[in-house]
């Protein structure tokens, strides 16, 4: 962005200052914390948080294993972020509401299901239409969404359809509010064998959340296979790429455009049942902090970069759940489970200041990327 | 409509089109719209609810008055045309009432649909507000079949009115307009004219407008009416008058401004507290308040362009440095310093973290930039509510019993009683505002308007783009430190709970809302925004609406978006810059009609 030759100013000098203190302060807690796993009483650990416990081999998997699903989750919902920056250059905020759609509609069908008892007979049916309803409503609202706030504004100024589409995100977040009530409301009861553990290999895993891995996974294998080996696809590129020759090839624009945004609506629609099947409820509040938690994971995998928002996705989640204990305590930090959402944030800025490209590279039409 | 007026050569009207020359599927659609409109505005109970409030005593509430704007708006709309200089404009007729009918009538059978629909299934599981009071609202209590023909013709009716707007002269149009505003903008005010009138002593003048029980009256909505008109026909023009002096006066000296009007709000600030009661003061005061971060924003977002999402986050230190420092219950630190003093603490914290969160998303993209402060904020807020923190904070038991706020012993202004903050809150108002005067027009503010409209080309013209947007990122800070300080003492506790992103949000709403980068359109939005609809945890003067606030201003920003990204009241090289191409466009017409030559035009100028 800057040419090499502009001289170092007290920002430069002050930005170099806190990458040297963040990176230290990350190396220093995990060396803290490794130390004290091998050797509790040695001097490092000691001297700073005397009261840190050791992490059994148990809890250490337990969050590894959560932390990774919700990042997958984190993941599906980037999909959409990172779509969208890709073909039109602006952060879609309402994103994370079309993910809360998802989770809401998710909650009402299941809900009317288990009334009907398909629940409890026949939860793989059950399960199958939740997740279509609610991949529908996702994408009809995304595409709606699109046609409404976001067409009439291509062009603009990058910042006009950023702020509208903060508008939409409240807007969807009160219109749930008002019309289905404020406050959680729960999933019905998951059936046994989706409670248990699963063993694989070394690791005990919850069935949901191997679920939720397994359909994060799927997800993720079809919108590649979208995205690189269909002709749709290969259209959804050349509009991310260009938009001004990919009309030019004959490609319709306007309907490429809706095309992304119904499949990212469509992946936050996934995620949405994947919340719900994971924490049991959802409110009109469900969407905002995992939206932009999956903003920040398509960040730091590389916005535009398909591959990385999802390794970003889980990237931030199993950092999100595994800093505290591994960074955080060891530094001294009271309460740092309190901290979950701050670190994610954190992880966010960190990124940007070492690498604002992500860690696997943006993939931006050159107008996008000045 | 605009284009007769202003044009040299007169656009030849050509004869209207017959009434059924319609383009069908447009209106069908246009009705679906309507129909969705009021299904939605009566499923999210605001027919119900806001029926309480009434506007004109036994004909109009607010209930109701949520679902008759829309037929009249689509109605309207549905054949309004926007002419290009060439295209033909016909003559308005029949056709556009047939077009408003239609629209109005598919609405209104839409809601006949929800009606019946109401009557016969239970949605109220997902819906919550599916009961027997909206239905019981929707039919006036005197049936389905009543309900459902009512609504089938008032719509109808009322999409005729909107279509009958394009015949009447522009004259009678602004009539309605100003009639309409000052019948709903007074029964808006009630209570606090009610305040108002106490003071001054004119209880005569409330009582011959206002019924007892609430609402207008009908003849203090005539009295109303006539005032109105009397205002459009005679004072309108002569404020016009005034204005086009103003305006010719600004072109000779344009960094003069209105002297008198500016005394005139002087003095109103400093004598019309002592005539206020309890409740406007305290409104007054909330306005204020959100006056004060918005003016902040307004440097920020309007004059350097940088979208700060995490503003809160100065607010936040604000309140909690004052609280701090001024509080003897603090858990930690507790110098208990007076007021005053800690005022000087504050701004310290505020520069501190203006630098701290400002340094390192400088550099950043404007939307990466957004995003990244938001995340400031939360951090913010989530390390003030966290045990770690809790030794300083209180964490989320907060800060208690901070005094009021002490002027260089001088004065105690106590918190607890609204017209004293008022009076501090105006002080500090007129200094923010005095400071985005004097930096508006100054060098730096030239260069913050420089960097918001081309950052590379400002570079090239040799401005510190990093330095001046840390010195907006500055002082943006030190006034949202001096609005928590100030809420800080009012309140006498400060939670971590009031400063969520939501207020970010409000606040950046305002601003837009108002218009970005000039400090009368920021002053007007927080006065409607927040006086009259509330802020995110304050009341306005509609309480009703307090369910209802944040769905309008969500709805708000997007509307203001889409139509007018300038605001309400907006500042003129801003709109250039938003409508850049429509000038451009204007420039390009104004040059093919100096050229004769027609076909080189059409081909050289390509507009971008």
């Amino acid at each position: 962005m800057r040419s090499k030759a502009a001289p170092r100013t007290g920002v430069d000098w002050f930005l170099t200052f806190l990458r040297v203190l963040l990176s230290g302060l990350v190396l220093f807690g995990l060396v803290a914390f490794l130390w004290q796993q091998i050797d509790p009483g040695n001097p490092l650990a000691s001297a700073i948080n005397p009261d840190a416990n050791r992490l059994s081999w148990d809890a250490f998997q337990g969050l590894v294993i959560s932390g990774l699903s919700q990042g997958a989750m984190y993941g599906l919902i980037a999909l959409g972020y990172s779509m969208v920056y890709g073909v039109l250059g602006f952060i879609n905020f309402a994103h994370g509401e079309v993910f809360m759609v998802g989770a809401m509609t998710g909650m009402i069908t299941s809900n009317k299901l288990f009334e009907a008892g398909v629940w409890e007979d026949n939860f793989l049916l059950a399960i199958l239409i939740t997740v279509l309803v609610s991949v529908i409503c996702s994408t009809v609202t995304a595409v709606v969404t699109e046609r409404i706030a976001y067409r009439p504004l291509r062009g603009s100024p990058r910042l006009i359809p950023l702020i509208t589409s903060i508008g939409v995100s409240f807007f969807i977040q009160n219109t749930s509010a008002v019309l289905l009530g404020p406050g959680a409301k729960s999933y019905p009861r998951l059936p046994d064998w989706l409670r248990d553990d699963i063993g694989i290999g070394p690791f005990d895993i919850e069935g949901k959340k191997l679920l939720v891995l397994v359909v994060a996974g799927v997800s993720m294998g079809a919108l590649w296979y979208l995205v690189e080996r269909t002709k749709t696809g290969k259209a959804m590129r050349a509009v991310a790429e260009d938009k001004e020759i990919a009309s030019l090839m004959g490609i319709d624009v306007d309907r490429t455009i809706v095309t992304t945004f119904a499949v990212g609506g469509a992946m936050a629609g996934v995620a949405g049942i994947l919340w719900g099947i994971l924490f049991g409820s959802v409110t009109e509040f469900t969407g905002f902090l995992p939206g932009i938690k999956a903003f920040s994971a398509a960040v730091v995998g590389g916005i535009g970069n398909l591959g990385g928002a999802m390794a970003g996705g889980l990237t931030l989640g199993s950092s999100e759940s595994l800093a505290p204990q591994l960074v955080l305590e060891p530094l001294g930090v009271t309460g740092h489970t309190q901290l979950k959402d701050a670190v994610a944030f954190l992880v966010l800025i960190f990124v940007l200041l070492v690498k604002p490209t992500g860690l696997f590279g943006e993939r931006l039409s050159a107008e996008d990327r000045a | 409509m605009s284009g007769t007026m202003n044009t040299d050569e007169a656009i030849v009207l050509a004869p209207a089109r017959g009434a059924f020359d319609q383009d069908w599927r447009k209106l069908v659609n246009w009705g679906l719209i309507c129909a969705l409109a009021l299904i939605f505005v009566s499923l999210t109970d605001m027919p119900d609810k806001l029926d309480k409030r009434v506007i004109v005593e036994p004909l109009l509430s607010m209930g109701y008055l949520s679902l008759i704007w829309i037929p009249i708006a689509l109605g309207n709309l549905v054949t309004r045309e926007v002419v290009l200089e060439g295209m033909t404009q016909h003559k308005k007729g029949l056709r556009e009432l047939v077009a408003g009918v239609s629209v109005g009538a598919i609405g209104g059978a839409g809601l006949a649909l929800l009606i019946w629909l109401l009557d016969t299934r239970d949605l109220s599981d997902p819906l919550v507000n599916w009961n027997d009071a909206l239905l019981e609202v929707l039919s006036f209590g005197e049936g389905v079949g009543y309900g459902a023909i009512f609504w089938i013709l008032a719509s109808a009716g009322l999409g005729l009115v909107g279509g009958a707007l394009h015949l009447l002269p522009t004259i009678a149009n602004r009539l309605l307009f100003a009639i309409s505003l000052t019948i709903v903008l007074t029964a808006s005010l009630e209570s606090a004219l009610d305040d108002i009138s106490e003071g001054f002593r004119l209880e005569w003048l409330f009582e011959a407008l206002f019924e007892k029980k609430g609402g207008l009256s009908v003849q203090g909505a005539i009295i109303l009416a006539v005032f109105a008109i009397a205002w459009v026909l005679v004072l309108g023009g002569q404020a016009k008058r005034g204005r086009a002096a103003v305006a010719a006066r600004r072109e000779l000296s344009p960094m003069k401004v209105n002297t008198v009007g500016l005394a005139l709000i002087a003095v109103a600030a400093v004598v019309l507290p002592m005539f206020l009661g309890r409740l406007t003061n305290d409104l007054l005061t909330n306005v204020g308040l959100f006056l004060l971060l918005a003016l902040g924003l307004n440097i920020v977002v309007g004059l350097a362009g940088i979208l700060d999402l995490g503003y809160v986050a100065f607010f936040a230190v604000g309140g909690y440095t004052a609280a701090i420092m001024t509080s003897p219950s603090s858990p930690g630190l507790s110098p208990e310093l007076p007021w005053w003093v800690a005022i000087f603490v504050v701004v310290f914290m505020a520069i501190v973290a203006g630098l701290f969160i400002g340094a390192p998303v400088i550099r950043m993209r404007g939307d990466y930039l957004a995003i990244v402060t938001l995340g400031f904020g939360e951090i913010i807020r989530l390390t003030v509510r966290s045990d770690w923190a809790s030794g300083f904070t209180g964490g989320a038991q907060g800060i208690l019993s901070i005094p009021g706020a002490d002027i260089v012993g001088v004065a105690t202004v106590q918190g607890t009683d609204p017209q004293q903050v008022l009076y501090l809150v105006i002080g500090f108002v007129a200094i923010a505002i005095y400071v985005s005067w004097r930096l508006e027009n100054s060098r730096i503010g030239r260069a913050w308007m420089a960097v918001r409209e081309d950052e590379s080309v400002a570079e090239a013209m040799g401005i510190n783009t990093v330095n001046s947007k840390l010195q907006a990122f500055v002082v943006g800070a030190i006034l949202a430190s001096f609005s928590g300080a100030i809420f800080a003492a009012k309140v006498g506790s400060v939670f971590e709970s009031s400063f969520k992103i939501l207020v970010s949000i409000v606040i950046l709403v305002i601003v837009i809302v108002g218009g970005m980068g000039r400090i009368a359109g920021v002053a007007a939005g927080a006065l409607v925004l927040v006086g009259i609809l509330g802020g995110p945890n304050q009341p306005g003067l509609l309480a009703e609406f307090s369910e209802f606030k944040l769905l309008i201003y969500g709805a708000l920003l997007i509307w203001m978006m889409l139509k007018r990204p300038e605001g309400l009241i907006p500042n003129v090289r801003r709109s250039r810059e938003l409508h850049q191409e429509e000038f451009l466009q204007d420039a390009w017409l104004k040059a093919q009609a100096n050229d004769d030559d027609d076909e080189a035009a059409s081909g050289e100028v390509a507009p971008a």
